[in-house]
């Protein structure tokens, strides 16, 4: 689109400057509208076996029905979850909420693959991976609804807190699996990040540090097209996974809305950290199907044709397709599975609604490790403060 | 006695380097890392020799990125390392100021006390040494404004040893000034005798007429500043912060007290500088006390300039003395 308008407003291109043409307008068709994907269920739920994709086939080659309606389960309910968030939002019992809508196979496909040992750096919109790791979807929603900025234990499932700052947490999770090198463990640690985020410096030396030392890290990326109103062609000229090959390990693309290739190739790329074989790149490639944020606002940079065209891809709704051909789901489990939903959205609701608003003083607290001459000072005045309305028989 | 307590007479570069073999030593989670600190042993050579004793994968040569530096640096820590990162010079540290001002700083405080980043940020730093741009700035100003960290500076051999003792033993974040211009001066160091707490100011000269307060690179400057002071019949008192943050304002506040008089003095610039946070809060305590304004002597507003100029840029004897003489003739 955007090359045919360049080309539309500079007729003096003719046909003779072809080659000059062509070299402006590489930017935009760079990353690849019709990529090589690892692909193990197409769109239409047909279990795909072939020569390209036989690497990772074997990671799910002895998948069970339970399994399989377990990753449907778990996509369905995310989703569930996250529609709950955008619309508490929408009523202001949250400040900003960050929708996975779409992204759903990508973050549980590889949040699957993960073992319990395994330490997860994510981004800011992986709830479907917390999901994964245990984290307790209404804890989530702390740092949305504003009474925190984090709102779980990281060391509790080994899900560090979500990181706002664009790619920062590429390089803490470089730095950890660093550290478990040292340690000898044989755990692996993933980190998440988007396109954007591919953009960034710190995402860049994570790649280097990690290949350097030879780190046990796989860095997943998620492009879901967009970055807030920015398409990927403003980000890269390669595509994302290629990245990959200039700093000296492996780069795969994966259909992101394919939840069994997701598992499947991030089980690969974990076994290969586990092994000692260094840190791969896997980019899921799949889109965002709601705005960035519920700040944000798609239809000003986006047509509806497209968003169309992904849902056509819909994650869920291909593997439905696939449990129903294989006759490895029947009514009843889709019927149950629809009752769970909403009672984990009632739940979730009235958690949030529950949430109470920290206590004062928690301003103070944990500034510190081992405490601040300044902060004491400072919370002793607070407090001096709040008492003179005591005093004078306020609240 | 004296025999059971071992004094080392040694430059302030060596004790820094004695300290972090120690640590190394006691303690196997602390890492060294950071840009030329294995072989070569570092540009001001600190860690010389270190790798050798301790292995490339205790004292780490890193990929040239600062950001990577602390970014790994806090992944390392999360997994129950200690590490103590060099940033070759003062003016490359900006490239880490995201990781450091937007991560090290808060992670203690977003996870509600569950993550303790106990890394040391090691940073070479102020003029006097006649080198090239971004190789002399002093911007613990900016990182003491920051809430979680916490920002310190030896101005001697002694502290040097002792300071970086305590700075990898903090659950804290630590950014570890070190005045370049003073590696090679020495001191007699007691490697035994444990001294004040951290963030502790130290009187280094006691007077009577006019309090000096400086820290790092600047102290020396106060102390020979005092002596020129006392051949005219002035006695000033030299306070060594120690710290920028946190800021020790009972011992200011103390020796305001006494003297009545206050100048302070660093080599960053004066505008929002820390001297600027300690004449405010010791015109707040000590009102009543003081017969004359805070003044400071510091940097300009200005980048810091070629090293032919740095002589008339940084604070040297005369500046203070001219300020010690307007705050005395109140």
């Amino acid at each position: 689109m955007t090359v045919e308008s360049t080309a539309a407003r500079k007729p003096r291109r003719s046909a003779g400057t072809k080659s000059t043409a062509g070299k402006r307008t590489t930017a935009k068709n760079a990353p690849g509208t019709d990529p090589e994907l690892v692909q193990l269920l197409t769109p239409e739920g047909e279990r795909l076996k072939n020569p390209e994709n036989a690497t990772y086939d074997k990671y799910v080659a002895d998948i069970t029905p339970d399994e399989l309606r377990g990753l449907y389960r778990d996509m369905v309910l995310t989703r569930r979850f996250d529609a709950e968030a955008t619309s508490l939002q929408r009523q202001g019992e949250l400040g900003l909420w960050a929708s996975l809508l779409g992204q759903e196979a990508a973050q549980i496909g590889s949040g699957r693959a993960t073992r319990e040992d395994d330490y997860v750096f994510p981004t800011y919109r992986e709830h479907g991976v917390a999901w994964c790791r245990g984290v307790d979807p209404a804890n989530l929603l702390g740092m949305f609804r504003g009474v925190n900025n984090g709102g779980w234990d990281p060391n509790g499932n080994n899900f560090h807190l979500y990181t706002i700052v664009i790619g920062s947490q590429t390089l803490h999770a470089t730095g950890y699996a660093m550290g478990i090198a040292k340690d000898g463990a044989d755990s692996a640690v993933i980190a998440y990040f988007g396109d954007g985020a591919s953009s960034q410096g710190d995402v860049a030396e994570s790649f280097t540090f990690s290949a350097v030392y030879n780190a046990p890290v796989v860095f997943f990326c998620q492009n879901n097209q967009w970055a807030i109103s920015e398409p990927t062609e403003k980000q890269t000229r390669v595509p994302l996974y290629q990245r990959a090959q200039g700093y000296g390990f492996p780069g795969v693309r994966v259909d992101g809305n394919d939840v069994l290739a997701c598992l499947a190739v991030t089980k690969w790329a974990l076994e290969r950290a586990r092994n000692g074989e260094g840190p791969t790149l896997v980019e899921a490639y799949t889109y965002r199907m709601g705005a960035h944020t519920t700040s944000d606002d798609p239809t000003k940079y986006r047509a509806d044709e497209e968003r169309e065209s992904w849902e056509a891809k819909d994650p869920i709704l291909r593997l439905r397709r696939y449990l129903e051909a294989s006759n490895h789901a029947d009514e009843g489990f889709f019927a149950e599975l629809e009752a769970e939903s909403e009672a984990l959205g009632k739940r979730v609701r009235e958690a949030v609604r529950a949430m109470p608003d920290p206590d004062r003083f928690a301003i103070f607290e944990n500034v510190y490790a081992d405490g601040h001459a300044l902060v004491d000072e400072e919370r002793a005045q607070f407090a001096a403060y709040q008492a003179s309305f005591a005093d004078e028989g306020g609240h | 006695m004296a025999e059971a307590v071992t004094f080392k007479n040694m430059a302030l570069a060596k004790a820094i380097n004695e300290s972090l073999r120690r640590a190394l030593d006691s303690d196997p989670k602390v890492l060294i890392m950071g840009e030329d600190v294995g072989k070569l042993g570092g540009v001001f050579r600190v860690t010389d020799g270190l790798q050798k004793d301790f292995g490339e994968s205790r004292v780490i040569d890193t990929p040239l990125a600062e950001s990577g530096i602390v970014g790994t640096a806090i992944g390392l820590a999360l997994r129950g390392y200690r590490p103590v990162v060099e940033i070759q010079f003062d003016g490359f540290v900006f490239p880490a100021y995201d990781q450091i001002v937007t991560q090290l700083a808060k992670m203690h405080a977003r996870s509600l006390g569950k993550v303790k980043l106990p890394v040391v940020v090691r940073i070479p730093y102020g003029g006097g040494i006649g080198a090239v741009e971004h190789h002399s700035e002093s911007p613990e100003a900016l990182f003491a404004h920051v809430a979680g960290l916490k920002v310190v500076s030896p101005s001697n051999a002694s502290d040097g040893y002792w300071m970086m003792q305590q700075a990898i033993q903090s659950d804290d974040p630590v950014i570890f000034f070190e005045p370049k211009r003073r590696y090679w001066d020495k001191a007699e160091v007691n490697t035994e005798a444990i001294p004040g707490p951290l963030h502790k100011a130290q009187v280094v000269r006691e007077g009577t007429d006019l309090t000096l307060v400086a820290y790092g690179p600047m102290v020396k400057l106060c102390q020979e500043v005092a002596d020129a002071a006392a051949e005219e019949g002035k006695s000033l008192e030299v306070l060594d912060l120690r710290s920028v943050s946190p800021l020790d304002f009972d011992s200011i506040q103390a020796s305001v007290e006494k003297t009545r008089r206050l100048v302070v003095v660093h080599e960053a610039p004066v505008f929002l500088g820390s001297g600027a946070e300690i004449a405010a809060r010791i015109t707040e305590r000590c009102f009543y006390h003081l017969e004359a304004p805070v003044l400071r002597v510091g940097g300009y507003h200005a980048p810091y300039p070629p090293a032919r100029l740095e002589e008339e840029y940084l604070p040297g004897l005369d500046r203070v003395l001219d300020a010690v003489d307007r705050a005395l003739a109140y």
